[in-house]
């Protein structure tokens, strides 16, 4: 196998409140030896917002992202699940409207791009579970997490809704995902099952509905304790958000108390390569991550 | 063609609310064919195992929406689903619950009032101030047939409702089923509540702004209407009609739309300040002074630009609705 090679369309958190997911991600990427190239050129993708304001907008925005892993040639990787629904339905709408295609690259064509729907596109959890292999990941472990319960907690916007992961994410069951798992046992660590693993975080909704995203992110960070995990991991930088900077206020919204370090899967893994916790920027989360 | 068969475990949810205090599961194991739906298992279980076993149906044909139950925690509509269907996604251990187990009445059943209030609530009718004598007909064209995008076929089968997780932790919010219905109106071009029906759908706490945007409703729907695309669209609706009953999350939607242009990429404080204000902003000081400290704050002076920025503005400015 030649080396992986992808278009990394980062996203606008790993450039400003979740720098570690930054860090963390070329770090695992370097040790694997895939090649990750930066879109820097991308713009946000809306963030599943935009689009309630300007749908259309929307579209062309995303369109133009897509355009710049088309042009490189690349299948374009995506570290935020948000990033990978918002990326993912655009091409799935074009793809299958060739008159809405037409519109948007009339649009595109003011800039000189063109979308073509020639990038596939995929979260880098199923890059490294799918194309670089666990089995291949397993044998680069050099720290097994073998003393860890490690809850998954996937994120919606990666395995819902199924129609489009199919597509792009290797057809997860939303109902029972098993792809956070897999990388666990992968790294050596003990995975924990609990109801809220494939539940909302309720990221989406903090400033319009608060006491919504609170109860449901104290619910599945209860959920994780409960089940007695020692931590959990996430895929997704705006769960991340949500699990970790607000975690006091999330907990005391469903009446407990407690404490649970949140990790971007890119940690996790990066851990088990052996990596150190400032490369991996562990030191830049608000909830206590000290069992390191 | 022969018959393949498997043979399943089955756990089944019973309570009867006048006489059990708590509901307990009945497991039995039996034979399920490739031509089984689930429906076929519960009439199975009731002609069988126990006359006592209750749950609603009526149609059979995916028509009435009276069937909706969980399987392994997903809604469904038991006589349109296969049971093999359910065995790949699940494995060979089923558990048969209902929509809502808080709800539960007897068995399977459960008491739907809280469903039927937020329908009834959306208006869910035509309001049309027709002329006693017109004198021409009142025509809808098929492109404006379009524009409902199939929301007249919902069933009210609640599956979507209680798929929800926003209406498991605020009994105001409408729900999704509601809001398909709304859309179904809205989207009408004979109607005349277009506006007074959005002011309630933009209502905080109970509109369209408190969903989280999990695609739940989206996975489970079995009419396949997409309800969160039905969101989407009152959404728009509402910006449109130029209501403003939401302010924080109406700036919100929109703040993209002014950072894109500025940056490219989304600038994450301000549009935090945008949205909330510059008092309701201070709310979130103790949050950022804690993210801040840990370098996960970018300051104004230091936000990031994307490469080919003016293409991002020439885009923003050709593309949008709204004229900059
Ligand atoms: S997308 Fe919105 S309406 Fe649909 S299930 Fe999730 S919160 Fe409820
Ligand atoms: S939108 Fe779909 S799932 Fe929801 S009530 Fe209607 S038919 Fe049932
Ligand atoms: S019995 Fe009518 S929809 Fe299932």
């Amino acid at each position: 196998m030649g080396k992986l090679q992808y278009a990394l369309f980062t996203g606008c958190t790993a450039k400003e409140s979740t720098p570690e997911q930054m860090m963390s991600t070329m770090a695992v990427a370097d040790k694997l030896g895939i090649e990750l190239v930066e879109l820097t050129e991308a713009s946000c993708c809306g963030a599943s917002h935009l689009q309630d304001y300007d749908d259309f907008l929307s579209l062309v925005l995303n369109a133009r992202n897509i355009a710049y892993a088309e042009a490189r040639g690349m299948t374009m990787v995506t570290i935020c699940n948000t990033c990978q629904l918002n990326t993912a339905m655009t091409k799935h709408r074009l793809d299958n409207n060739e008159e809405l295609k037409n519109k948007v690259n009339v649009k595109l064509k003011e800039v000189g791009l063109e979308y073509k729907g020639t990038s596939e596109i995929k979260h880098f959890l199923y890059a490294i579970n799918d194309d670089f292999g666990l089995d291949k990941l397993k044998e680069k472990v050099v720290k097994p997490l073998s003393q860890f319960n490690i809850a998954p907690f996937y994120g919606c916007h990666n395995i819902r809704p199924s129609e489009l992961q199919n597509e792009s994410n290797g057809g997860e069951n939303p109902y029972m995902p098993t792809s956070l798992d897999d990388l666990i046992i992968a790294c050596g660590g003990t995975n924990v099952d609990y109801e809220e693993k494939n539940k909302c975080c309720g990221f989406h909704a903090e400033l319009q509905a608060p006491k919504t995203a609170a109860a449901l992110a104290g619910n599945a960070t209860i959920g994780a304790i409960d089940a007695n995990a020692d931590w959990m991991v996430t895929p997704c930088p705006l769960c991340h958000l949500k699990l970790d900077t607000q975690q006091d206020h999330n907990l005391h919204a469903v009446g407990r108390e407690g404490s649970m370090p949140i990790l971007h899967m890119q940690q996790m893994i990066g851990l088990a390569l052996g990596c150190t916790p400032t490369e991996l920027g562990l030191e830049k989360h608000v909830a206590n991550v000290d069992f390191i | 063609m022969s018959i393949k068969t498997k043979t399943i475990k089955f756990n089944v949810f019973r309570f009867n609310a006048e006489t059990d205090y708590l509901p307990y599961y009945q497991n039995m194991e039996f034979e399920v064919t490739h031509e089984d739906v689930v429906l076929d298992i519960l009439n199975k279980i009731k002609w069988d195992v126990d006359g006592s076993f209750s749950y609603r149906r009526s149609c059979r044909h995916g028509i009435c929406g009276a069937c909706a139950i969980k399987v392994n925690g997903r809604s469904t509509l038991a006589c349109k689903e296969r049971m093999f269907d359910m065995i790949d996604l699940f494995g060979e251990e089923i558990t048969l619950d209902p929509l809502s187990k808080k709800r539960a009445v007897k068995d399977l059943i459960i008491d739907k009032k809280d469903f039927w209030d937020k329908h009834e609530a959306v208006k869910p009718y035509l309001i049309s101030h027709i002329e006693e004598h017109p004198n021409m007909e009142c025509a809808v064209s098929p492109s404006e047939t379009e524009e409902l995008l199939e929301a007249d076929y919902c069933i009210q089968c609640g599956a979507c409702h209680y798929a929800c997780p926003v209406v498991e932790v605020n009994e105001d919010f409408f729900g999704p089923a509601a809001f398909v219905k709304a859309f179904r109106f809205e989207a009408d071009v004979r109607d005349d509540a277009h506006h007074d029906r959005l002011e309630e759908l933009s209502k905080q706490g109970q509109g369209v702004w408190d969903c989280v945007k999990c695609f739940e409703c989206a996975e489970v729907c079995p009419k396949e209407l997409n309800p969160i695309g039905k969101i989407t669209g009152l959404h728009n609706m509402i910006f449109d009609e130029g209501i403003k009953n939401n302010p924080v999350a109406e700036r919100h939607a929109v703040g993209f739309a002014h950072s894109i242009k500025k940056h490219g990429i989304l600038d994450e404080g301000e549009l935090v300040r945008y949205s909330e204000g510059n008092i309701g902003v201070m709310k979130h000081v103790p949050v950022a002074l804690k993210m801040f400290k840990k370098g996960k704050i970018v300051l104004p002076w230091n936000m990031p630009k994307s490469d080919n920025l003016d293409e991002i503005k020439t885009l923003v400015k050709s593309s949008s609705k709204s004229k900059y």
